[in-house]
C-alpha cells in the first residue's frame, strides 16, 4: 500500500510531525502568555500601588506617577503587550513587585527544587502504579477488589490531608522524619510520598484498565502456548502494555504535581515554585504569577512533546493508525 | 514398547471440558499419527477451539477438562499440574492462532517472541538463540531473516508476520502443531502460500491438528477430518469421504452452504422444519446476460477517483474507476483488503465526493447534486453492511430501527408507522414479529443482518449496496443470507451491487463480476467466463490462490 | 475534574457503545461497596438539607473549657480550638462544601458542553481554534487555573468555585467533543444518513442522546475532584475563611494545632475522601448500568 502514498517519505513524515509538535507548543505558549497578560489586567485596584506596598499603603501621588514611568504602565495596552512579548522573547519576566529583584532569578533559583519534587514524585508514582496494577489484576475477585479499593482510595486523597496524616504518624508520632524540609533527602521522603500516593491511584487505575485489556488479547495465549509461566506473561509482555497509558499521561501528571507541589510545598515548607506562587497570589505580586504560571505552562508543554515523542516509539501501532486509514 | 514413529502423536478419548456447569465439549475423541494432519470443522459455538486449547492444558478461566486418556508423545497428561504442562508447551505442542496482529506482541520484535521457547525450555547462549531465530525465520520462507526479526508484528505485513508466528510456534521442532484458524485473517494468496507452508511442516513429520471453519481450506490440507457441533463429533473420516459421501445431514448441510461451484440461483440451504423457510429454487439459473447496449445502467460510476489526506501525503484510495450495475443485476466487486472496494462502496452511496469522476444514478447526476437535492433520491439506494450490529443505534429496538426506516422512506411528514408494516418487513426477511420488541445485542449475527436488510428494503429500493454482507457469519448462516438476498432480488427486481474479498461467494452470486487491486479495476465481465479463462493476470492469481471446495 | 476520571469514563463511554461480544470481562467491587457508597451519599444529603437531624450539638458553640478534647462518646470527632464539636461542624459545613463542588462541576460542565459542541460541530475550523484553546487551558494544570482565577478577583468562596469550575472545563470539554466526533463518524450515524435523514434529525436523535447520556456519570465523578480542589484552595486561605465550617477551612485552622489536636485534621478531612469515594463508586455503579452488565 505505501506505493499509493506520496508525500515525502518516512522520515518526511516524522519531521513533519515534529515540526507540528514544537509549532503546536509554540502557539500554546503565547497563548498562555497572551492570555495571562489580559487576565491580569482585569485585577481591580492600581498595580502601581501594588508595588508601593499594597492597598494598605499610603503612597504619594508622585511615587505613584513614578513607578507608573518605571514600569510602563502609563503606555497603551497594546504596547505593553508587545513589550512583554518582546521581553519574554529575551527571557526576561519582570521585576517582583513585592521583593524588587527580577523574576527570572527568584524563579531560576527555585525551579530546582520544584523540578525535583515533582520527578520524584513521578517515578515513586510510577512505581506503585505498576507493582499496584501488576500484583492485583486477574488474579480473582478478592485481588481485584481489594486493587480497586486502594487504587479509589488513593486517588480520593486531598494532598494537604494526606500531609497532615503522613507528618502525624511519621514525625510528630514516631519521629522518623521530619515535618519540614531540613536540606537533606529524608526532609523530602514525606513530602515526596504526599505527593506519589494520590497520583499512584489515579495512575493505577488507567494501568490496570490497560493490563485487562492485554490480557484478554490472544499474544497471551500464544505465549502460554510457548511454555510462558503467568509471571512470566506479567513481567515480560502484558507489563509494557500497561505501562503505555502510563507514558503518554505523563505529562498530564507532571502538570498535576506542580499543581499539587502548591500545596506540598506550603506544608512542608519547602522552597519552590509552589510556595512562590502561592505568596505572589496572596500579595498580588503579578510579575511573580505570571512568571511562575508561564514557567509551569512551558515544562508543562516540554513534557507533552517530550511523551508524544516517547509514546509513538513505544508503541508502532500509532504509527500505524494513520497509515491504515483510508 | 511399540516403534515410537508408529505411536500416535496425541491420543485423546473422550474429553469433556465444563466452564462452571455447562459443558461444552462432551466426551471427543481423536488420534494423530506423525505426518498426518487432523482437521475439526465446525461453527462457532461448537467447541473446537476450546478442544483444541484443552489438548494444551489451556482451555481457559474457569475450566474443568476431564479425559479419559490424554497422551501427547506417549506421555499421560490427563492430570498434569500446570507445571508439567508448561514443560510440554512449545516443545511437545505448538500453537498457531489467527491473525498475528494480535496472536503475537505488538510491542515486542517477533525476533524476541520466537526466542521466548528457545529461552525457556533449552539451554541456549544467547548468540546460539539468536542464530536459531534467523534460521528458523528462513525456513518458513522470511525474506531478510535479521532485519524482519527486529521488526514488531505490526511492522511486517499480513503473510510475513503469520510467518513469524509459525516460527514462534515451531521454534523446538514439536511433534505436534495445532493450527487454529491460521489462514482466516489472510487475503487468498496470503493464505494460499501459508497453507503450503503448513503442508511442509506435515511432510516433514510433523502432526497437524487442524481447526478451521473453511471446508475449502481443510479440504486441501487434510488426511481426516472430524465434524463437530455443538460439543460433539458428528462425523468422522478420511477427507475423501467426509467431503465427498458425507453420512450425516449436518456435514451435507456444511457441504452445501459453501457458496463456491454452485451455481447462481441454486439455494445453498434447505428449509428447516422449524426454522425460518427460504424458498427452495427449483432449477438453476445461468448467469444473466445483459445487454449493456440496450439498457442503460441504474448505477454507474464513470472514471472516478477518490483520494486521501494522511500524515505524510495523500492516499489514493480509488483510481479512475468505472462501474455499471443494471437493473435486476448483481455486480460483484472482489478484491484483496486495502483494494478501495469500501471506498467504491461509499462513493456509490453518495456519501463522500469523488476527486475527479461523476456518479451517476439511472442517468442523472448522483455525486454531482448537492445533500439537499440528493436526500430525496436516497431511499432508491439501500445498504447492508458487514458488522450490522455497528449500524444501529445502541439504545434503539428493532420496531424502532424499522419503523424510522420505513417513516424515512416517505417524505414529507412523518406517518405512524403501524406494528403491521413492521410485521411484514420483519416477515419478508424471514424473521418472526416477535423480534421487534427486541434489541438488537440481544439477537445472533443471522438476525442482525436480516434486520439489516429488512431495513434496507423499507424504502423498496432499486439498488442495494452490500459491503461484505457475510464475511462476518457463520458458513450455514451465510448461506441462509445469500439465499435471501438471492429471493428478495429476484421478487422485486432489485439490483444488487455485491462486495467481497471471499471469490466463493462473489462467483456464486454475482452475473458480472469486476476485480480491483490497488484502487483500478483490473478486469470486468460476466461471472462464468471471467472465473473459467480470466484474461487479467491478477484475477487469475486470485482465482488460483482460491481454495476450492473439492465435491464429489 | 481529574482527567484520568474523565478518561476512565470515555472508556466506559465507549464500552457502552461495544456490542456484548467484545466487552471485556470486568471484574468490579462487590455490591456490599455500592450499598456503602449510597449510604453515605444518603448521609450527606441529610447533612446538607436537615442538619440539625445529624448534628449532636450545636456547631457554633463556643465552650472554652472544652477545647482540644479528644474523640470521645461525647464528641464524635473531638473539639477544636474553641471546643466546639467538631462532629456537629462537619455536618453543618456539608452543605457548603457541597454546594461548592456541585457548582463548579456545573459550571465545568456546562462550559465543557459549549466548548464541546463547539469543536465536535463546528466544522473544521472552529474545532481546531477550539482544540487549541482547550490545550491552552490545559497548559494551567489544575489548581493553577484556580490561582489565577483568584489572583485576578480575590479570594473568597464564590470566587474559589468558579476557579474550580472553570479549571475543570477544559476536561469535560475534550471528552465531550471525543465522543461527538466518535459518534459523528460512528456506522449508525452513517446508516441513518443513507436512509435519507436530515442532518438536523440525525444530530437531534442519534448524535446527541448517545453523547450526552456519559455526559451525567461524568459528572458523578466529578462532583469528589470538585470538592477536593476547592477544598485545597480553602485549606490554603484562598477560599472560604475559617471560620466557616467548610471543610478544606477547618482542616486550614486544624494546621496550626496538628501536635496537639490531630482529630481537628483528620476528620474533617475524612469527610472529603469519603465523599469523593462514594460519590465514585455510585458514578461508576450508574455507568454500569447504563451499559447493562449488573
Amino acid at each position: 500500500m505505501a506505493h499509493r502514498l506520496s508525500g515525502g517519505g518516512r522520515s518526511g513524515r516524522t519531521l513533519r510531525h515534529l515540526g507540528l509538535l514544537v509549532g503546536g507548543a509554540v502557539f500554546v505558549m503565547w497563548a498562555v502568555a497572551t492570555l495571562t497578560f489580559f487576565a491580569i489586567r482585569l485585577i481591580p485596584g492600581d498595580p502601581a500601588q501594588a508595588i508601593l506596598g499594597g492597598p494598605g499603603s499610603q503612597a504619594s501621588q508622585e511615587a505613584l506617577d513614578q513607578v507608573r514611568r518605571d514600569y510602563g504602565l502609563d503606555q497603551p495596552l497594546l504596547v505593553q503587550y508587545f513589550a512583554m512579548l518582546g521581553r519574554l522573547l529575551t527571557g526576561d519576566l519582570g521585576d517582583s513587585y513585592a521583593l524588587k529583584v527580577p523574576v527570572a532569578d527568584l524563579l531560576g533559583a527555585q525551579i530546582g527544587g520544584t523540578l525535583l519534587l515533582a520527578l520524584l514524585s513521578l517515578a515513586l508514582a510510577w512505581v506503585l502504579a505498576l507493582a499496584l496494577s501488576l500484583v492485583s489484576t486477574g488474579r480473582g475477585r478478592i485481588a481485584t477488589a481489594v486493587g480497586e479499593g486502594v487504587e479509589l482510595t488513593a486517588a480520593a486523597l486531598p494532598q494537604f490531608w494526606l500531609a497532615a496524616v503522613l507528618i502525624a504518624i511519621f514525625s510528630t508520632g514516631l519521629g522518623w522524619l521530619p515535618p519540614v524540609a531540613t536540606g537533606t533527602p529524608s526532609g523530602l521522603v514525606l513530602p515526596v510520598v504526599t505527593l506519589a500516593i494520590p497520583l499512584a491511584g489515579f495512575l493505577a487505575q488507567v494501568m490496570r484498565e490497560s493490563l485487562l485489556e492485554a490480557m484478554a488479547q490472544p499474544f497471551v495465549i500464544s505465549a502460554r502456548a510457548r511454555g510462558e509461566s503467568a509471571v512470566g506473561v506479567r513481567l515480560r509482555h502484558t507489563i509494557r502494555h500497561a505501562a503505555l497509558p502510563g507514558i503518554s499521561l505523563s505529562g498530564w501528571a507532571l502538570g498535576w504535581l506542580l499543581s499539587g507541589a502548591v500545596v506540598v510545598e506550603t506544608i512542608f515548607a519547602i522552597p519552590g515554585l509552589g510556595r512562590t506562587l502561592l505568596q505572589a497570589v496572596t500579595l498580588r505580586d503579578i510579575p511573580v504569577v505570571t512568571g511562575v504560571v508561564l514557567l509551569i505552562a512551558l515544562v508543562y508543554v516540554l513534557m507533552t512533546v517530550l511523551t508524544d515523542v516517547a509514546s509513538r516509539i513505544a508503541d508502532p501501532r500509532l504509527r500505524q493508525e494513520a497509515e491504515a486509514q483510508r | 514398547m511399540s516403534d515410537p514413529h508408529d505411536a500416535p502423536l496425541l491420543e485423546v478419548t473422550d474429553l469433556r471440558v465444563a466452564f462452571g456447569d455447562t459443558e461444552v465439549v462432551h466426551g471427543v475423541s481423536l488420534r494423530i499419527a506423525p505426518g498426518e494432519c487432523v482437521a475439526i470443522v465446525g461453527e462457532s459455538g461448537s467447541g473446537k477451539s476450546v478442544t483444541a486449547r484443552a489438548l494444551l492444558g489451556m482451555a481457559g478461566r474457569g475450566s474443568r477438562a476431564e479425559s479419559g486418556t490424554l497422551r501427547i508423545g506417549g506421555r499421560e497428561l490427563g492430570n498434569a499440574g500446570e507445571r508439567e504442562w508448561r514443560r510440554i508447551r512449545g516443545r511437545d505442542v505448538g500453537l498457531i492462532l489467527q491473525d498475528a496482529l494480535v496472536s503475537l506482541d505488538p510491542l515486542r520484535p517477533v525476533g524476541r517472541e520466537i526466542d521466548d521457547p528457545l529461552r525457556i525450555h533449552e539451554r541456549m547462549s544467547q548468540p546460539e538463540r539468536r542464530a536459531r531465530v534467523h534460521e528458523l525465520l528462513a525456513s518458513v520462507g522470511m525474506p531478510d531473516p535479521a532485519f524482519a526479526a527486529r521488526r514488531r508484528s505490526g511492522e511486517l505485513s499480513g503473510g510475513l508476520r503469520q510467518r513469524a508466528l509459525i516460527a514462534a510456534a515451531i521454534a523446538l521442532d514439536p511433534p505436534l502443531l495445532i493450527a487454529d484458524e491460521p489462514t482466516t485473517a489472510l487475503d487468498a494468496t496470503v493464505q494460499a502460500r501459508i497453507l503450503t507452508l503448513i503442508a511442509e511442516i506435515r511432510s516433514r513429520g510433523t502432526g497437524v491438528l487442524l481447526i478451521s471453519h473453511d471446508l475449502a481450506v481443510v479440504g486441501q490440507l487434510a488426511d481426516r477430518i472430524l465434524v463437530m457441533r455443538g460439543g460433539v463429533i458428528v462425523e468422522s473420516g478420511t477427507a475423501a469421504e467426509v467431503l465427498g459421501s458425507p453420512r450425516e445431514p449436518y456435514t451435507r448441510q456444511l457441504i452445501a452452504a459453501v457458496p463456491s461451484d454452485v451455481p447462481r440461483g441454486v439455494a445453498l440451504t434447505r428449509p428447516e422444519p422449524t426454522g425460518p423457510t427460504v424458498a427452495v429454487l427449483p432449477e438453476a439459473r445461468r448467469s444473466r446476460e445483459v445487454d449493456t447496449t440496450r439498457e442503460p445502467a441504474l448505477l454507474a460510476l464513470d472514471h472516478v477517483s477518490k483520494s486521501f489526506a494522511v500524515p505524510g501525503g495523500r492516499f489514493t484510495a480509488v483510481d479512475d474507476v468505472s462501474l455499471e450495475v443494471h437493473r435486476g443485476e448483481t455486480l460483484g466487486l472482489v478484491g484483496e483488503s486495502g483494494s478501495g472496494k469500501t471506498t467504491v462502496a461509499r462513493l456509490a452511496l453518495g456519501l463522500t465526493a469523488p476527486d475527479a469522476g461523476d456518479v451517476t444514478l439511472d442517468g442523472a447526476p448522483w455525486s454531482r447534486l448537492d445533500e439537499h437535492a440528493r436526500r430525496p433520491q436516497r431511499r432508491r439506494i439501500g445498504a447492508i453492511y458487514q458488522d450490522a450490529l455497528s449500524s444501529f443505534d445502541p439504545r434503539w429496538t428493532v420496531e424502532r430501527i424499522l419503523a424510522d426506516a420505513v417513516g424515512a422512506a416517505t417524505p414529507g411528514h412523518t406517518p405512524t408507522v403501524s406494528n403491521h408494516e413492521v410485521a411484514a418487513l420483519l416477515e419478508q426477511v424471514g424473521l418472526e414479529a416477535s423480534v421487534a420488541r427486541r434489541r438488537p445485542l440481544t439477537l445472533s449475527g443471522g438476525q442482525r443482518q436480516r434486520v439489516a436488510i429488512a431495513r434496507a428494503l423499507a424504502a423498496a429500493p432499486e439498488i442495494l449496496i452490500c459491503d461484505e454482507p457475510v464475511s462476518a457469519l457463520d458458513v450455514t448462516i451465510q448461506a441462509q443470507i445469500l439465499d435471501l438476498l438471492d429471493d428478495l432480488q429476484r421478487q422485486r427486481g432489485l439490483a444488487l451491487l455485491f462486495i467481497s474479498h471471499d471469490l466463493g461467494v462473489v462467483r456464486h452470486m454475482a452475473d458480472r463480476v469486476a476485480v480491483m487491486q490497488a484502487g483500478r479495476v483490473v478486469e470486468t465481465g460476466a461471472a462464468d467466463r471471467l472465473f473459467a479463462e480470466p484474461a487479467h493476470p491478477y484475477t487469475a492469481r486470485l482465482v488460483a490462490d482460491a481454495p476450492r471446495l473439492a465435491r464429489a | 475534574m481529574s482527567e484520568l476520571e474523565l478518561r476512565q469514563t470515555t472508556i466506559d463511554a465507549e464500552i457502552a457503545h461495544a456490542p456484548a461480544a467484545r466487552r471485556r470481562q470486568r471484574l468490579r467491587l462487590p455490591r456490599v461497596g455500592t450499598i456503602l457508597a449510597g449510604a453515605f451519599v444518603v448521609f450527606l444529603l441529610v447533612a446538607t438539607a436537615f442538619p440539625v437531624l445529624l448534628e449532636t450539638q450545636d456547631p457554633n458553640q463556643i465552650a472554652p473549657s472544652e477545647a482540644f478534647e479528644a474523640p470521645s462518646l461525647a464528641h464524635w470527632f473531638g473539639t477544636d480550638e474553641s471546643g466546639r464539636d467538631i462532629y456537629s461542624r462537619v455536618v453543618e459545613g456539608t452543605s457548603t462544601s457541597l454546594l461548592i463542588g456541585v457548582t463548579a462541576t456545573v459550571i465545568g460542565l456546562a462550559l465543557g458542553l459549549v466548548l464541546g459542541v463547539l469543536a465536535g460541530f463546528g466544522g473544521r475550523f472552529v474545532d481546531y481554534g477550539v482544540n487549541r484553546l482547550v490545550e491552552v487551558l490545559f497548559a494551567f494544570p489544575g489548581l493553577l487555573l484556580a490561582l489565577l482565577v483568584i489572583v485576578v478577583y480575590g479570594p473568597g468562596p464564590v470566587t474559589a468555585t468558579i476557579a474550580v469550575g472553570l479549571s475543570t472545563a477544559p476536561g469535560y470539554a475534550r471528552i465531550i467533543r471525543g465522543q461527538f466526533v466518535a459518534i459523528r463518524s460512528s456506522q449508525y450515524v452513517e446508516a441513518a444518513r443513507v436512509l435519507g435523514h436530515a442532518r438536523g434529525r440525525i444530530i437531534v436523535r442519534h448524535v446527541l442522546p448517545n453523547a450526552l447520556i456519559p455526559i451525567f456519570v461524568l459528572a458523578t465523578l466529578g462532583i469528589g475532584q470538585a470538592i477536593v480542589w476547592a477544598s485545597a484552595l480553602s485549606y490554603l486561605g484562598l477560599g472560604a475563611q475559617p471560620p466557616a465550617p467548610e471543610w478544606g477551612a477547618m482542616l486550614a485552622a486544624g494546621r496550626t494545632y496538628l501536635s496537639v489536636a490531630w482529630w481537628m485534621t483528620v476528620f474533617p478531612g475524612l469527610m472529603i475522601v469519603g465523599t469523593t469515594i462514594s460519590t465514585t463508586v455510585l458514578g461508576r455503579a450508574l455507568a454500569r448500568r447504563g451499559r447493562g452488565d449488573a
